[in-house]
């Protein structure tokens, strides 16, 4: 199991009632397996709906995208789990049946087996076993959030995809939810595929920045992020984050620019 | 209850008295309005040790248990099935949607027509009531199912039907605490209206017989009874909804 991601020309052109409307175009990239990935991009440039198609919740109208090495078909799978924007824990569920879900349903594990791994990953993730029979209306945001990346480890998934996890977070919520989310990634050395538009989080978190072009979607700038691991907040004033924000923020900020006198609205 | 709210109890109490003041004083339209001392002596001289008094009690909430009853079994499967079978949906929606607006009181004459009993017009005019409530309800909540609960089920494994039971049914749980809630109330409405017009029986008929014969203190007792009979009811209704969704406690 190694988690190799090929995005190969992938367009995707929606038809709501005949209005044709292009939101990816012959997009392009390589992920290598354990790699941490982070596509940045204006609101509505194509990075969700790139995700929903490599999740397999949506199809994709040209172009190929495989798994190590297998195209993908267009249907979910337990090897690819996601962690929505505005989150998807089941709120009639317990902490503890949440993050057992996958494995049970699958048949993977045994229940005494799966609540042990569930238990012990929720320990790693920052003592959340205490919480395991709470309801999660009954967590934080970020202990929410932090279960729904526990939950999609649980699947042992190849490819971990997530979706702007913590766009609704304050500041200070966000640097430890970087920090955690950055020692998950040590630990289980997952491939991740990380949707944003914040350029500091995605320099500070990924290997490598796709920062994609305004409607419709494509690959602007590939940059590879050389900052050592671990990484630590003081990076982001090193001199090395500084140049590679200068090199990343000239293409961003042309597309904001651009999205934003097309009048863009917020969908991505 | 755990502690007294004190304000209420001063609201309640000042009701009370601004009442007893109106019609001591008899105040504009409170001529032939009896004040609560009045309404409480003819309470516990007359009714309280009335077995008819309790028996229109027990007639209405009969009436309101069937008809509820009725209506949640037949309005949580049918709105189930026009939120999730879109053929099912395009052929019966419309009817729903003409159904939908004609106010329960509109189907008295014809439900008078329709049953051999005025008992199951009544029942059937209170099922009414909550019914298309319950149904539009669950028709919206399984519509505005959140997909990525539905994805999330998928890429985990669940088939269709486990998506249903599992994912679906306890999404539209809510949305079926809230068609209770209004259609307790609305059953409520419904059966006084209906036992005016076309019963025998029941607090609306108490209330109404009170006015027929220019007794106050008895419509009087007549909505203060009906009033209790709804807060008890809604009470049970919310004790269900708890049990239902022991995730929003």
């Amino acid at each position: 199991m190694s988690g190799a991601l090929s995005i190969r020309g992938v367009s995707k052109t929606y038809d709501p009632e005949g209005a044709s409307v292009e939101a990816l175009r012959e997009c392009s990239f390589e992920v290598r397996a354990e790699e941490f990935v982070a596509i940045v991009g204006p609101s509505g440039c194509g990075k969700t709906t790139l995700l929903n198609a490599i999740a397999g919740f949506d199809t994709v109208s040209a172009g190929e995208i495989s798994l190590d090495g297998r195209l993908l078909a267009a249907r979910p799978g337990p090897d690819r789990v996601v962690v929505f924007q505005h989150g998807a824990l089941f709120p009639w569920k317990t902490v503890l049946e949440n993050v057992t879900y996958g494995p049970l349903k699958q048949r993977a594990l045994s229940r005494p087996a799966a609540e042990a791994k569930a238990l012990e990953f929720l320990r790693a993730s920052g003592g959340l076993d205490t919480v395991a029979a709470s309801y999660p209306a009954q967590l934080s945001s970020g202990m929410q959030r932090r279960v729904e990346i526990v939950r999609a480890l649980m699947n042992d998934p190849r490819l971990l995809l997530l979706d702007e996890p913590f766009r609704a977070m304050d500041g200070f919520s966000k640097a430890t939810m970087h920090q955690h989310l950055l020692d998950l990634h040590r630990r289980y050395r997952k491939t991740v595929v990380f949707i944003t538009h914040d350029l500091d989080e995605a320099i500070y978190l990924a290997d490598t920045v796709v920062v994609m072009t305004t409607r419709p979607g494509t690959v602007k700038q590939i940059i590879r992020v050389n900052l050592e691991r671990p990484r630590v907040p003081q990076m982001l004033y090193s001199r090395e984050y500084a140049e590679l924000k200068k090199s990343a923020a000239e293409s961003v900020h042309e597309e904001a620019r651009r999205a934003f006198e097309r009048g863009e609205k917020e969908q991505a | 209850m755990k502690h007294l709210n004190w304000r209420g109890a001063v609201s309640i109490a000042g009701f009370i008295l601004l009442w007893t003041l109106l019609a001591r004083l008899k105040a504009p339209g409170f001529a032939e309005i009896p004040d609560p001392a009045a309404v409480g002596r003819a309470f516990w001289d007359k009714y309280l040790p009335s077995a008819a008094y309790w028996r229109s009690w027990a007639v209405s909430f009969e009436r309101v248990g069937y008809g509820f009853l009725a209506s949640q079994l037949l309005g949580i499967p049918l709105g189930l099935l026009l939120g999730t079978r879109r053929l099912f949906h395009d052929v019966v929606y419309p009817v729903v949607e003409l159904l939908r607006p004609i106010p329960p009181l509109a189907w008295v004459p014809l439900s008078i027509l329709f049953w051999p009993t005025a008992e199951l017009s009544i029942v059937f005019i209170t099922f009414i009531g909550p019914f298309f409530i319950i149904v539009i309800n669950v028709h919206d909540a399984v519509r505005g199912a959140r997909k990525e609960h539905l994805w999330l089920a998928r890429s985990l494994g669940a088939s269709p039907s486990y998506i249903f039971r599992r994912i679906i049914l306890p999404s539209v749980i809510p949305a079926v605490a809230v068609g209770m809630t209004l259609g307790i109330a609305v059953a409520w409405n419904v059966v006084i209206a209906a036992e005016m017009i076309a019963s025998d029986a029941g607090l609306g008929r108490l209330t109404w017989e009170g006015y027929v014969s220019h007794t106050g203190t008895t419509v009087l007792i007549g909505m203060i009874s009906i009033g209790l009979a709804g807060y008890l009811s809604t009470l049970l209704v919310t004790y269900a909804e708890k049990r239902m969704m022991p995730w929003q406690r």
